[in-house]
């Protein structure tokens, strides 16, 4: 919202302060400023000039020759605008004078000398009517200074609206006029304003439906208009704040709601017999005053005249009953309606209006009486010829309680941890409004009507009033004291914590982060499909949202394909959120995942595949002090490999899979690469329970390590053998490495050490042969056997 | 003998002399030193001696083995100083400026900046919380004081879900109410102030561009207690944003509205590039918006069981929102906000470690 300075002016005298200061402090103690404009600062030697003579330029089609009597000297202008003519008093920039921040110089056009510029309201920044030179009041002096015609000079300033949006009472000047009152300590003058001295009965007859809907109308008929353009002044006020002349009625009710922020509407008197609020009984289509059919639901609420509708409340009029430039006959509506219907309707509608914005902060219906009457007195200002009906017709179907908040000074210093006296917190609230009883430190507090919708309830709300105009900056600040106790740990950021370092410092993969959702095209160049899921609600047409995705890789495998020229070979990770369709109780299955992506043009998938049963091995041993387990597992996604997809375990509990591609999706990524996936559902490993550390005194005895070539058969796990040699229970095996593996048709040669070792004493080579055959026996269960 | 002995000698240092090597050392070595060396044989020719004469004969072969033993042991010390000068002269002197093409693994620049301000408010105190990204509108709104139809509710804001009244949570302060029912039996039963921060993933449907996310992390702290006041909130904002941007900070407050706080405020912090006299980075204004903040909301505090309808107060408290990614825009100088979500590892490869 823009606030024009001389506007405030009107309310609060400001003579002798720094008005660029006043506005920061507006900042800092009421809401955002987010510009200020010294108006009429490059407007500069504009006068009264008289066109005295006027010819057509000799080598132009539509250039004149003018000459100008700017008061004190007559000069010789070119002049391009259809409406210069001999006898008209224009604005005239002299030379050396400036307009639009351009300075005027001497110039030839098409060969004519021209010294000066004749203006229109749009160069000197008053309108953005740019049809032709302005035309000025004859009676005025040539050479009269064109800033004492027109009040051009202003500080208008900027408010960001987001930051009024509890703040129904700042939606016009004279509610930020009572804010600099209370920032500078200067009276705020009361609102002029003028009764009807009409006393007779009410004629406008108004019938309020719902009184939730509409909780107040005020109404009058007012009659002989005969004038039709406002007072310059006014325009002038529009146009900076952001609005435009249109014609007397339709300027003074958009003035109003910028002075009080009250919306108002003027019907054409000769539409409007009798008001009736309502919503329609079934839905239909009406065409508001900018021309556009809009289709009306049952939840709109409506202005009929009687029963055919005239406007959409709080929203916009009708162009059946519009204001033209020779009404001479209104009913005025100063009203105030529901903001959360007016809110419903204009969003449904996406009509968002000037009126509508203001309802939907819940405007204070006490304001409707005053601004009907300050709509009378600036009508009659401006044609004093005007006729009323009648008087006032004021429905209030639904006032707001009065609200009164008891206060005192203890509870103020113990919310603030500040000392601010209670004749200061007297003095603050008076100028906000409040109504004050004083009793020593303690308060009874009124809250004015305009601050009573919803605004101010609480002593909270009390304490923000009083701090805001005390300054945030005039706090002192302070330390909190409380007994030390040690910060809680939790296991879930440590777990990530150590995850993400091993994987980034040991296993050097980089860390990314996607969107919780499909990206159909991504996965489609992929050859793969979002998968059914919980969605996004009003997204089907958005390219980018949609499905929410069941697993980490349906946004890592597209960032591996768009990286794939990154480096030949490369790793990613993510610990983020999936969603397994959903729960029993039909809300999301939401899962904390860690998504693991290895991917190499140069290394063999199996030993790419490895290398993932080396990063879950690692994160299990680490964090659990346990040993990873494998189990080959159906495929559960398209992108999956039937044959190397496995479930990852941890004392039995499956924690998550690890997987190479599925062919058609791995050659969609590049030829001749691989893939390695490993997905960990991060609730549930951290769900595992961390073994001890087990630690093993080592024996002070030498160990004896004994190599044994094996011949593996097809189909014979490690584990399997492994689970041989555990169960021979030989106390004297203390581990079993791997030296060599050697692939030769559907068998396996594997060279593994057998380390040997007691305690208490050295082994004999007899004992340590024995071990070695017990283990041989069970091996030649598996058909595992000696290489000869 | 003596005679033989001096020949002996002279013969041994002619021989020492022209030796260079260990290995013909040895050889020497052996030759006067072994059983059937030089001083052996001396020694046995003992018996030929007078008796009378046998035991200075003695003397001068062992006095002679002593001798030889010694100039073996310098010459000995000697090569293998020479052989190391050897080793050392003829080595290698390595270039360390060579690519070494070792791979490095890479942090996500959120990652580094929630840890560093999770170690900051580890440091001071603080709970580190974590909380779901799907939340139901209770959580994300009603508990925070926005009630239906409040603006921040809009359908162009929020992402809702085809589930029954969840969404993708529009801001970290959804978390707000179950942290106070997490330790609010701690404040209530053993005096334990709550203090937590609780960072994540935030979801607002907009439309991206260079400034513009759908997808972003915020990270949220509250602090509950008997007597929180503004004057604390103030001081605890500075103190931790110092903490944070590691020079002493200048803060101010202005208001600001947020349902879920009261009174609400807008904290901004001198702009550190132009010291506040204005630039380009704040506007020319002098400062920078950073982080909306404010007085628990009486309502908030009463649905998240710390207050009562009948002693609202009882309990005082303060919240604050920083953005995460924000932060880690300004920290890094990362001028397009696409860079966290899209994956490129040309740009997130960089983020090695702190």
């Amino acid at each position: 919202m823009f606030v024009s300075m001389n506007w405030i002016n009107d309310f609060v005298e400001l003579g002798g302060l720094d008005i660029d200061q006043l506005i920061h402090r507006f900042t800092l103690s009421t809401a955002e400023v987010e510009g200020i404009e010294h108006k009429g600062e490059d407007v500069r030697d504009v006068v009264v000039g008289e066109i005295i003579s006027c010819e057509d330029h000799p080598d132009s089609d539509h250039l004149h020759v003018l000459k100008v009597d700017a008061g004190s000297e007559v000069f010789d202008v070119v002049c391009g605008a259809p409406n210069a003519r001999c006898g008209i008093k224009t604005a005239f920039a002299k030379t050396g004078g400036s307009v639009c921040g351009m300075e005027i110089k001497p110039a030839k056009l098409r060969g004519v000398m021209s010294y000066g510029m004749c203006c229109s309201a749009k160069e000197i920044g008053i309108s953005d009517d740019h049809a032709g030179i302005m035309e000025l009041d004859p009676s005025l002096a040539n050479g009269t200074d064109i800033k004492d015609v027109f009040p051009i000079d202003d500080i208008v300033f900027e408010v960001d609206n987001k930051s009024l949006t509890n703040r129904p009472d700042l939606w016009g000047h004279y509610g930020i006029a009572r804010e600099f009152a209370a920032l500078t300590g200067r009276q705020l003058v009361t609102l002029p304003i003028m009764e009807p001295d009409n006393t007779g009965d009410a004629s406008v007859s108004v019938t309020i439906k719902d009184s939730d809907l509409c909780l107040r109308y005020t109404s009058i008929r007012i009659e002989n208009i005969t004038k039709h353009v406002s007072p310059e002044q006014m325009q002038i006020r529009l146009y900076y704040c952001g609005s435009r002349a249109i014609n007397l009625l339709a300027d003074i009710t958009n003035y109003i709601m910028l002075e009080l922020g009250q919306p108002m509407h003027a019907f054409d008197g000769k539409k409007i017999d009798r008001i009736v609020i309502d919503t329609p009984k079934e839905p239909f289509r009406f065409t508001t005053l900018d021309g556009n059919e809009r289709e009306i639901t049952t939840d709109t609420l409506m202005i009929y005249n009687d029963t055919v509708p005239v406007a959409i409340a709080g929203i916009m009029g009708g162009l059946d009953s519009e204001i033209v430039d020779d009404t001479d006959t209104l009913v005025l509506e100063s009203a105030n309606f529901d903001g959360v219907s007016i809110r419903k309707s204009a969003s449904r509608m996406a009509l968002r209006t000037d009126a509508s914005a203001r309802y939907e902060k819940t405007l204070d219906p006490e304001m409707t009486m005053l601004a009907a009457k300050r709509f009378i007195k600036l009508l009659h200002d401006a044609d004093d010829g005007i006729r009323f009906a009648s008087s006032i017709t004021d429905v209030y179907a639904k006032k707001y309680p009065e609200i009164k908040i008891p206060f005192s000074k203890a509870f103020l210093d113990r919310y603030t941890g500040i000392d601010i006296s209670s004749d200061r917190i007297e003095s603050t609230l008076l100028s906000l409004g409040f109504g004050v009883v004083r009793t020593g430190d303690d308060f009874d507090i009124t809250v004015p009507s305009y601050r009573a919708t919803k605004d101010i309830s609480m002593q909270a709300d009390i304490v923000e009033e009083i701090t805001r105009i005390y300054g945030y900056d005039n706090f002192e600040i302070k330390t909190t004291f409380e007994p030390l106790l040690p910060a809680r740990r939790t296991v879930l950021r440590s777990n990530e914590n150590t995850v993400k370092d091993i994987l980034v410092r040991r296993y050097c993969l980089h860390e990314v982060h996607s969107r919780i959702w499909c990206d159909p095209d991504d996965l489609k160049t992929l050859g793969l499909s979002p998968e059914k899921n919980v969605y996004l609600l009003g997204s089907s047409e958005e390219k980018e949202t949609g499905i929410l995705r069941r697993s980490m890789m349906q946004c890592l495998l597209p960032f591996v394909y768009k990286n794939r020229s990154f480096a030949d070979t490369f790793g990613i990770f993510e610990i983020g959120r999936t969603v397994n369709g959903e729960r029993e109780d039909k809300t999301a299955d939401e899962r904390r995942m860690l998504g693991i992506v290895l991917y190499s043009k140069e290394e063999s998938e199996k030993s790419l595949y490895m290398q993932g049963v080396d990063i879950v091995n690692t994160i299990v041993s680490e964090i659990k002090h346990k040993k990873a387990g494998y189990k080959k597992n159906e495929t559960e996604h398209a992108w999956q490999h039937p044959k190397n997809t496995t479930s990852l375990f941890a004392d039995d509990v499956r924690f998550g899979v690890m997987n190479t591609l599925h062919p058609s999706t791995l050659s969609k990524i590049a030829k001749n690469c691989a893939a390695v996936c490993i997905e960990i559902d991060m609730d549930i490993f951290d769900g595992i329970e961390a073994s001890e550390l087990d630690f093993n005194e080592p024996s002070r005895f030498p160990a004896v390590d004994y190599d044994l070539s094996l011949v593996v058969p097809e189909g014979v796990r490690f584990e399997d053998m492994e689970k041989c040699w555990n169960a021979a229970d030989d106390p004297a095996l203390s581990s079993v490495s791997v030296i060599d593996i050697y692939d030769q048709g559907g068998t396996r040669s594997i060279t593994a050490r057998f380390s040997f070792v007691l305690e208490n004493r050295t082994l004999t080579s007899e004992e340590v042969q024995k071990s070695i055959d017990g283990i041989l026996e069970k091996l030649s269960q598996l058909s595992v056997t000696l290489r000869a | 003998m003596k005679e033989k002995i001096n020949e002996l000698k002279e013969r041994f240092a002619k021989e020492l002399s022209s030796v260079t090597d260990q290995k013909s050392l040895e050889e020497l070595r052996l030759a006067f030193l072994s059983k059937k060396g030089q001083v052996s044989q001396l020694m046995q020719e003992l018996y030929k001696i007078p008796a009378e004469q046998k035991k200075e004969a003695g003397q001068l072969i062992n006095s002679f083995k002593q001798d030889i033993s010694a100039h073996f042991d310098r010459k000995m010390e000697e090569i293998r100083k020479m052989e190391e000068e050897c080793l050392i002269n003829s080595a290698e002197s390595y270039d360390e400026t060579l690519p070494e093409n070792r791979r490095r693994g890479s942090y996500h620049p959120i990652t580094l900046v929630q840890r560093e301000l999770e170690d900051i408010f580890g440091s001071m105190g603080f709970d580190i919380e974590d909380y779901s990204e799907i939340v139901d509108d209770y959580h994300c709104f009603e508990a925070l004081n926005i009630p239906k139809f409040h603006p921040a509710r809009d359908m162009q804001d929020t992402y809702y879900l085809s589930t029954e009244s969840q969404l993708l949570k529009s801001h970290t302060s959804a978390a707000q109410n179950a942290i106070m029912y997490k330790y609010g039996k701690l404040l209530k039963e053993n005096g334990r102030p709550i203090r937590a921060v609780f960072p994540g993933r935030c979801f607002r449907n907009e439309a991206i561009d260079a400034c513009h996310e759908n997808t972003f992390f915020q990270m949220e702290g509250i602090m509950i207690d008997k007597d929180i006041s503004i004057s604390n909130l103030i001081y605890f904002m500075k103190t931790m944003l110092s903490e944070v941007f590691e020079t002493d900070i200048t803060v101010r407050l202005r208001p600001g509205f947020f349902p879920f706080v009261e009174p609400g405020f807008e904290l901004d912090i001198q702009c550190m590039i132009c010291g506040g006299s204005g630039c380009s980075s704040c506007k020319n204004s002098g400062w920078l918006e950073l982080c909306p903040c404010g007085m628990i909301h009486p309502n908030v505090l009463r649905y998240g069981g710390i207050n009562t309808e009948e002693d609202p107060y009882k309990y005082t408290g303060f919240a604050f929102g920083l953005g995460l990614t924000r932060l880690a825009m300004m920290k890094y100088g990362v001028k397009d906000i696409r860079t966290f979500n899209e994956g490129n590892l040309r740009a997130l490869s960089q983020f090695v470690s702190r």
